[in-house]
This record gives C-alpha cells, sequence and structure tokens, in this order.
C-alpha cells in the first residue's frame, strides 16, 4: 500500500515541476514578462513575442515525453507498471 | 486547367482517398477492429488525433485571426497547444486506466451516481454543438470560395456534405483514414507557407523566416511589418495585446483546460493499448499539430504584409480598383471580402481611420484561403488548400458528431432512460441526434457569432468551466462525492454561459444580450470567450465547499480512484462500441 502511496506522491512532484515550466514559458514569459523580454531579440524576433509564437509550443512537447519518459522509469520503480500482467 | 477543375480535381482525389482507406481497412479487418486499434502505434495515434483535433478553426481561421490580432492571436497558439500538457499529465494515463467508453460515462462511474451522468451529457452537449458551429462557418466560407457561391449557400453544401460524412458513420474511429487526412492536412498548410516564406525572406522553413530578414535587404521582417502597420495607423503587430494582458492570461488559461476537457479529444486516450502509451500518445499529437501551429503565425504575419502590400502599394501607389486581382474579384462575390470607393478616385486605401479606409469588409476568415493567391502561387497549390481545409473542418465535424449522438444514445437513452433498447434503436436514435446537431448548428451558422475560432474558443470555455474539473477532481481528490461534482458542473458551466448570453445574446441572437456586448460592462475587461477559466474556478470552488458539508463517497469509490492512479492492473483497450 505504501508502495502506491509513494508512486503518487512522486508522480505529484513530477506534475509540479512540469507544470512549473508549463507555467513559466507560457504565462510567465509569453504574457506576464513579454514586454520587458521584448527589449531582447532573438534574429528578428523580439525574445517575449518569440515564446508567445514559438518557443512555448516547443517546450510544451518536450514537457510531455519528459513526463511520459521520468512516468515510465517511476512505474518500474515502484513495481507498478503494466508488464507484469502480460 | 482553370482554378475551379483543378480544385474539384484535388478534392475529388483527397476524398476518394479518405473513403478508399475507409473501405480497405473495413474489408481486410473484422468486428475486433477496435482493439486491433491496439497495434496502433503510438506516433501513428498521434497523428490521426492531430487530424481529429486540428479543425477548421485551426486550419482556415486561427492564421487569419493572428493576421490581424498580432501578438495578442498567440493566446490561440499557447492556449490549443499547452492543453495537451495538461491532458498527458492530469486526464489521460488515468482515464484510460478507468477503462470505459465514453467522458459521461467515467463521471457516471466516479460519482456513483445517474444525475452526474446526465448533467454531463447536457455540458458535453452544449460545449460540442457551439464547437460545430465553428466548424460549419469555416465549411460554408471554403464552399462559397471555391464553388464561388454566396456564404449561405456555401453553408447548406457544407451541412449536406457533413451529414453524409458523418452518417457513413465509422470512418470516425479508422485511424488510418485520419493519418491521411493529417498528411493533406499538413502539406496543404505548410507548401504554400515555405513558397510565401521563401518569397517574402529566401528562407524555406516558416518558423525561421519570420524571424529573418526581407529578401534583399537588411530589414527584418517583423520590423517590416510594424512599420507598414502603424504608418497606416494600426497597432504594431508584434506588441498589439488582445485587450489587456488580464484578459490574454485568462483566455489562454480557458483554451487550455478546455483542450483537456473536450470529450471528442480524451475519446482518443481511451483506445490506447497501454497507460504508458496515453502519455506519450499525447506526446505526439502535440508534435505534428505544433508543425502546423509554428507555421501559422509565419502565415498569419506574411499574410498580412501581403494583403496590404497588395492594396497600398510598396512605392506609394493604391491598388486600382478597375484593375484589381481576380482574388480580389472572386472574393467579392462570396461577401465576405467589400470594398467602398468613398472618395469617388477609382483608387482603393486600407486604413485603420474609418473615414478614409475603403476595405469596408474583410472577413478573416478568408485570409489563409486567399493567401496562396495574393502570393501568385500556382493553381494546384491554392487547390490543396482547399482540399486542407475541408480535411481539417470535416474531421472534426464527423468527431464532434459522433460525440454529441454518442452521448444521447449511449449515455442518456442506454444509460439512463432506456437500459434495453435494443441495437437499431440506439443506432437510429444516434442518427436522429446528429441530424439535429448539423440542422442548430448549421442554424447558427446563418449569423455566427464570432470567427470561426472565436466561436470555437467560447465551446473551450464551455469544456473547460464544466468538464475539466470533474474529472481532475475525480482522479486528484478521494473525497470528492456526486454533490460536489454536480455542484460544480452546474456552477462552473452555469456562470459561463450566463456571462456569455448577457452579452453576445441568448443563443447568440445578438437582440436578446440583455447587457450589450459591451466592455466596460465586462467583468475586469474579460471578454465572454475567454470566460471559462472563470467558471472552471467557479467548477472548483463549488464542488469543494459542498463536498466538505456533505457525507463523502463511499469506500469503494475511494479504492477505484487509487486504483486509476497506478498503471498496473489496465485491461485490453476497451472501444467504442458504436
Amino acid at each position: 500500500m505504501s508502495q502506491k502511496a509513494d508512486y503518487w506522491k512522486a508522480n505529484l512532484r513530477l506534475i509540479t515541476l512540469c507544470l512549473a515550466i508549463w507555467f513559466v514559458v507560457s504565462f510567465g514569459f509569453g504574457i506576464i514578462l513579454v514586454e520587458p523580454l521584448n527589449s531582447i531579440s532573438l534574429g528578428g524576433y523580439k525574445l517575449g513575442f518569440w515564446f508567445a509564437n514559438q518557443g512555448s509550443i516547443y517546450t510544451f512537447v518536450a514537457l510531455i515525453f519528459f513526463y511520459a519518459n521520468r512516468m515510465s522509469k517511476l512505474d518500474r520503480a515502484h513495481d507498478v507498471h503494466e508488464d507484469k500482467d502480460v | 486547367m482553370s482554378l475551379q477543375a483543378t480544385t474539384y480535381l484535388v478534392v475529388g482525389l483527397t476524398f476518394a482517398l479518405y473513403i478508399g482507406i475507409a473501405i480497405w481497412s473495413r474489408a481486410s479487418t473484422t468486428k475486433d477492429f477496435y482493439v486491433a486499434g491496439s497495434h496502433v502505434h503510438p506516433v501513428a495515434n498521434g497523428m490521426a488525433t492531430a487530424a481529429d483535433w486540428m479543425s477548421a478553426a485551426s486550419f482556415i481561421s486561427m492564421a487569419g485571426l493572428i493576421a490581424f490580432m498580432g501578438y495578442g492571436g498567440s493566446l490561440f497558439l499557447m492556449g490549443w497547444t499547452g492543453g495537451y500538457v495538461l491532458l498527458a499529465m492530469l486526464l489521460a494515463p488515468y482515464l484510460r486506466k478507468f477503462g470505459k467508453f465514453t467522458v459521461p460515462e467515467f463521471i457516471g462511474d466516479r460519482y456513483y451516481s445517474k444525475t452526474a451522468r446526465i448533467v454531463a451529457v447536457i455540458c458535453l452537449i452544449i460545449a460540442s454543438v457551439t464547437y460545430v458551429i465553428g466548424q460549419m462557418k469555416g465549411i460554408g466560407v471554403a464552399f462559397s470560395r471555391f464553388l464561388e457561391v454566396d456564404y449561405n449557400v456555401g453553408l447548406v453544401i457544407g451541412m449536406g456534405i457533413v451529414f453524409v460524412y458523418a452518417v457513413l458513420g465509422g470512418m470516425k474511429g479508422i485511424t488510418y483514414t485520419q493519418i491521411a487526412q493529417y498528411c493533406v492536412l499538413i502539406f496543404a498548410y505548410t507548401i504554400p507557407a515555405i513558397f510565401i516564406s521563401m518569397q517574402l525572406t529566401g528562407v524555406p522553413i516558416p518558423q525561421l523566416g519570420l524571424g529573418s530578414t526581407m529578401s534583399g535587404s537588411e530589414v527584418y521582417l517583423l520590423d517590416r511589418l510594424d512599420q507598414v502597420l502603424t504608418d497606416l495607423g494600426f497597432a504594431q503587430y508584434t506588441t498589439q495585446a488582445r485587450l489587456s494582458y488580464l484578459n490574454m492570461f485568462v483566455y489562454t488559461m480557458s483554451l487550455m483546460i478546455g483542450t483537456a476537457g473536450l470529450p471528442h479529444v480524451i475519446i482518443r486516450f481511451f483506445t490506447v493499448p497501454k497507460v504508458k502509451d496515453a502519455r506519450s500518445s499525447a506526446g505526439w499529437a502535440l508534435v505534428f499539430i505544433a508543425i502546423l501551429y509554428t507555421t501559422a503565425p509565419a502565415v498569419a504575419a506574411m499574410a498580412r504584409l501581403n494583403l496590404v502590400e497588395t492594396i497600398n502599394h510598396p512605392d506609394g501607389t493604391n491598388l486600382v480598383y478597375a484593375e484589381r486581382p481576380t482574388w480580389v474579384r472572386k472574393w467579392e462575390e462570396t461577401g465576405l471580402l467589400a470594398f467602398e470607393d468613398k472618395n469617388g478616385d477609382g483608387e482603393i486605401v486600407y486604413a485603420a481611420d474609418p473615414n478614409v479606409n475603403e476595405v469596408t469588409k474583410i472577413d478573416r476568415d478568408i485570409m489563409v484561403l486567399a493567401n496562396p493567391e495574393i502570393a501568385g502561387l500556382p493553381n494546384w497549390v491554392i487547390a490543396l488548400v482547399a482540399a486542407g481545409g475541408l480535411a481539417a473542418a470535416l474531421s472534426t465535424a464527423a468527431g464532434l458528431l459522433l460525440a454529441i449522438s454518442s452521448a444521447i444514445s449511449h449515455d442518456l437513452l442506454k444509460g439512463v432512460f432506456k437500459p434495453d433498447v435494443t441495437e437499431q434503436q440506439e443506432l437510429l436514435a444516434s442518427r436522429i441526434a446528429m441530424a439535429f446537431a448539423i440542422l442548430l448548428a448549421g442554424y447558427l451558422g446563418f449569423n455566427p457569432p464570432d470567427f470561426a475560432a472565436g466561436t470555437v474558443a467560447l465551446a473551450f470555455g464551455l469544456a473547460a468551466s464544466s468538464i475539466f474539473p470533474a474529472l481532475m477532481m475525480g482522479i486528484f481528490n478521494k473525497n470528492m462525492n456526486k454533490e460536489g461534482a454536480i455542484a460544480g458542473m452546474v456552477a462552473g458551466i452555469g456562470v459561463t454561459l450566463l456571462y456569455v448570453f448577457q452579452h453576445t445574446g441568448i443563443m447568440f441572437i445578438a437582440s436578446t444580450s440583455y447587457l450589450g456586448d459591451m466592455q466596460p460592462n465586462w467583468f475586469l475587461g474579460i471578454e465572454p470567450n475567454a470566460f471559462g477559466a472563470i467558471g472552471a474556478l467557479v467548477n472548483f470552488a463549488v464542488a469543494y465547499g459542498v463536498s466538505k458539508v456533505t457525507a463523502p463517497p463511499p469506500e469503494h469509490i475511494q479504492h477505484i480512484v487509487e486504483d486509476i492512479r497506478v498503471p498496473h492492473g489496465a485491461g485490453a483497450a476497451v472501444s467504442l462500441d458504436h
């Protein structure tokens, strides 16, 4: 039982980390901090505008794969993975 | 070959392809087709999900809106992609583990209540019908242009085709058809973008072209666009916020949680083979969606620049009305583009000042379709865009209509009112429900409350305020009970609908709005489309409060919740049984 509880806690920690990054790149860099970031240039892009238009989306993709990968490891470490069902 | 003939040919060929694949995969497999679906690789499932997800709003409407909203349009880009992060972490793996057919079914079981299931069905129908209106608008625009008829005629033709397509039915469930649709859609979107990016900047990758200098010049494209627009009195493209930063924040949040709460997207993750695959499949879906979504801002900025320079030439002269290009004449016929030569000099001026501006109507939804014509691209590219737009609109409309009809026939009729209904009766009920949904959405599409993407955004607000919180609390809060969930859903969608209707009219009929669609009347300056996030907050708060003062859920429900939190023990993938 505590195995499951530990697994769930580890999952919640990981979700919290990922959603913090999710929030920072979109709502943080793309909206709240867009004006100060716009004073920095990335090629022809203003940086804040780039995060809102491009950067946040690339980060979202990376985040999901990072989460999926870490969860597969957690599944095994806590012995709750599906492969033993087969 | 004329443009119209090429369009018929390309659209016809792509339709033949979808139907061919549908027949081929039906013939080669049997009843257990959906279970066989568990052999579909997560990458393939992701691609099919992307086709299901990207609608007329993404394909036809979004870049057009961004073209006129500038930086403010980013809320669509972030909102419609960020939701997949929530889906992958907060919902998909657990709902897959639970293993049921429909979203209301999960809510009914988790909250041990038929009432909860009925409330979920009603919320689902309201959100999905609103979504279908947006698709109808997009389909109407596409048909009106390519058949060269009035928008209203185009809409009726579109309704007919959607009906046949959705009733043909099972097509929605066939992953391979959707993979084909994704390929058509993504080629149709990126090829014109690559051409235009090459023309303007010499860089073939639009994502990079947008940040590059103009061909034969040291000026960055975005700086040039900012300059051209501010000279005409418009807001600066790269800094123009949507009303306010607060409004953008709330709007983006609404779209994100709405994405995670829309039943036709969630259903896709019920059929992957393993819990593990539900997570990575969301990632792959987002990869395929991101290809279009990172191209869209480039399409938007470049289309705006091309449009302005078609009318107000860079050399300082203006468009002579009598010599206007063919694409302008064609769009004028649809009634979606209109000019008025106010000063009678035979020339057209485009400007922010309404007394000077002679472009009296330009529907945002025509931008993506007109874009290749504005850039003077070959006919086959223009025809491909038409085929892509239709693929996007039809696949999503069919998916939504199936979600609506299965909610009515499976959840309401079979699940609640008449459990002994025969399979034929259930099927008949779902077709009737589908026909009603098309008629209602079509009717509202004659006078859509907003541009296609705007209408669709509203659907996300409704899903965000009702379904997402109920699902999330069902997984993350063991003590959430039926009283809390029901009260939360009713309060959330109620507040959102009330806010939307009071500003835009009951069922979007403008004359019935009782507070007027005026910014000073908006709560904290938040526009109605963005209100879903506030509705979701209300939902969470009401549900939490009510659950504290009512009896906790029975023991066995708490065990179910503990069980769905771990992947171990997930059965074979379930299927939608119709």
